[in-house]
């Protein structure tokens, strides 16, 4: 019983000093903007510690953080080498290839107005389809390795990088493109010093829709048969066998996953689009 | 509706990849097949058959190309084929029968639409704390964001496994995981909408003496419309693929998802394309209505679209 009060303590003291902080004289501070998130979520997680072991809680129900801590650290190689199956082969593979046919095709299809306006509401009909469904399909046309995971993933992020990169590359008001026209600039020079240019902020905001997709793709298409190794492989088995701690910790490390991939592209997109009024 | 004509084009493309690739993808099992019945193949073994590319044997084999689109199990169907299930399997049958797609798109879409209604309902609850509360905003709206990067998705059938092992069954488990995804877009969304007002017309109502109920549902709640509805859409396809996913490896016997599934491991391509584009369908009507819904009200307020 003396956790549970003690969690509730816990509760009431971090946001009481959420409350303090944010409304205190500094709140505007960067290192105030950091710690009240994280004492937020440093308060659930000890909250539901001290719940889990105050109601003793069945571990094959809802393990511990502590517990969960504990298998990560013993099981490092293991989550490596699952990190490395399914986010470095399968996701990222199918991310460039699924990202680059998108960019090749949208550019090709800029190339005529007719194209463009065909492709943008197909595009975006099947950008909100539920194509993670392909996954069987594709996990029993490809075989079970890591490459059925990246066509996956490549099919899911297409559209939306597709979608995104067409609308980009509409996006230049005809006072520009007429400059381009007055410097006597053909095709290519206009694409690359004008047009690509400007698509960059629409570009990264379907490659940022992308890095949730792909991690989703790899996961999911290894519940359909993969190799003994990868996030979604050890996530199926480490239920079967009760290990709730172990599929925990692998949904740590795809939380963790997702957002670093999200952050790299982020800040992939600060360096490129530093022009942007909403970068600046 | 300048636009008709290229989108056809655009789909006819589509369609016509579709059906140039039925011919390799299917020659090798059609090819099998034809020589079991006793025509003449070439190459005539199967194990020289594996050697040479889908295309190769259909140019060697060009009597057997028609038999490619007409395959039981293929492993690419024909587009007529698809048709021709969905309208058996969604008006041939009756809508009881577990045969029958309507019933399983019905078992599908119900926890897709339950899950939505709650989630959306807790999103908007949740933005208006935020947009109202600094602490709130300041300890959560980082943590919505973040949770965006994460593929929650992923791990839909695992909470559908273990509410089932406490006994949880039927339409709450995957209510919960459509709820969850439609849940972080609307407030995100709902809460850009919320502070969508300028200071403008915010210092306009304060000169009205307007109290900060009267801001909220005459100002903010209106203004809040068009981010409300562009992430109803995003939401809505969200909890259905959701549902789908939830029911995809944890052995449901019905819904879209198990459909797929079914057909996938029993060898019938043929259930899983149907169920596949039935769920398109689906995801698309439900955007269609919401886009209608969209366009009428933001009409009716003056608004255009976001």
């Amino acid at each position: 019983m003396s956790y549970v009060v003690l969690a509730f303590v816990i509760w009431a003291a971090g946001w009481w000093l959420n409350v303090r902080l944010a409304s205190g004289a500094r709140s505007d501070t960067l290192a105030v903007r950091i710690a009240v998130p994280a004492i937020f979520g440093l308060t659930i997680v000890i909250v539901w510690e001290l719940m889990v072991r105050g109601f003793e809680v069945n571990p094959v129900l809802l393990p511990a953080p502590s517990a969960v801590i504990e298998r990560m650290g013993d099981e490092l190689a293991i989550l490596w080498a699952d990190f490395r199956q399914t986010v470095l082969k399968g996701a990222l593979v199918g991310y460039i290839v699924g990202g680059l046919a998108a960019f090749g095709v949208a550019v090709l299809a800029d190339r005529s107005p007719f194209l463009t306006r065909g492709i943008l509401p197909v595009g975006s009909f099947m950008a909100a389809l539920p194509i993670v469904g392909t996954a069987p399909i594709l996990v029993r046309w490809l075989g079970s390795g890591w490459e059925s995971k990246a066509a996956v993933v490549a099919v899911m992020v297409f559209f939306p990088i597709l979608v995104n990169t067409v609308a980009g590359l509409k996006d230049t008001s005809a006072m520009q493109r007429d400059l381009m026209r007055t410097y006597a600039a053909g095709y290519w020079a206009s694409l690359l010093k004008l047009r690509l240019p400007a698509a960059m902020p629409f570009v990264f905001n379907g490659l940022k829709i992308g890095t949730t997709l792909a991690l989703i793709g790899a996961i999911v298409a290894e519940f359909f048969g993969s190799p003994t190794v990868g996030m979604g492989f050890r996530i199926s088995t480490s239920f079967g066998q009760l290990a709730l701690d172990m599929v925990w910790a692998e949904i740590v490390v795809a939380a963790l996953a997702g957002s670093a991939f999200y952050g790299l592209v982020t800040w992939i997109e600060k360096r490129m689009t530093f022009w942007h009024p909403s970068q600046r | 509706m300048k636009s008709i004509l290229p989108v056809l084009t655009v789909v006819a493309v589509i369609f016509g990849v579709w059906l140039l690739a039925v011919v390799p993808m299917n020659i090798h099992l059609v090819a099998d097949q034809a020589q079991r019945d006793g025509a003449v193949v070439v190459p005539d073994t199967p194990v020289a058959r594996q050697e040479v590319s889908g295309v190769a044997l259909a140019l060697r084999n060009v009597e057997l190309i028609p038999l490619t689109y007409e395959f039981g199990r293929p492993r690419l169907p024909s587009p007529h084929q698809v048709a021709g299930e969905m309208v058996d399997t969604i008006f041939g049958q009756k809508v009881t029968s577990r045969r029958s797609l309507v019933y399983h798109g019905w078992v599908t879409l119900a926890p897709t639409l339950l899950g939505f209604v709650i989630g959306t309902g807790l999103g908007i609850l949740l933005a208006v704390g935020i947009v109202y509360s600094r602490v709130m905003d300041r300890s959560v709206m980082p943590w919505a964001i973040v949770s965006q990067t994460i593929p929650i998705l992923a791990l839909a059938p695992m909470v559908i496994v273990v509410l089932g092992s406490m006994g949880i069954q039927g339409l709450f488990p995957k209510s919960l995981i459509a709820a969850y995804l439609s849940f972080f877009p609307v407030v995100v969304g709902m809460v850009k909408g919320l502070r969508s007002p300028s200071a403008m017309q915010l210092d306009l109502l304060r000169t009205y003496n307007a109290s900060s109920s009267q801001g909220f549902w005459n100002l903010r709640l209106p203004a809040s419309a068009p981010y409300l509805f562009a992430s109803l859409k995003i939401g809505i396809s969200a909890s259905l693929v959701g549902t789908i996913v939830a029911e995809l490896p944890t052995g449901a016997r019905a819904g879209f998802g198990a459909r797929m599934l079914v057909g996938d491991q029993y060898g019938q391509p043929l259930v899983s394309w149907a169920a596949l584009f039935a769920a398109a369908l689906t995801a698309a009507a439900l955007v269609g209505i919401f886009s209608a819904i969209e366009r009428l009200t933001l009409r009716r307020m003056g608004m255009a679209a976001a």
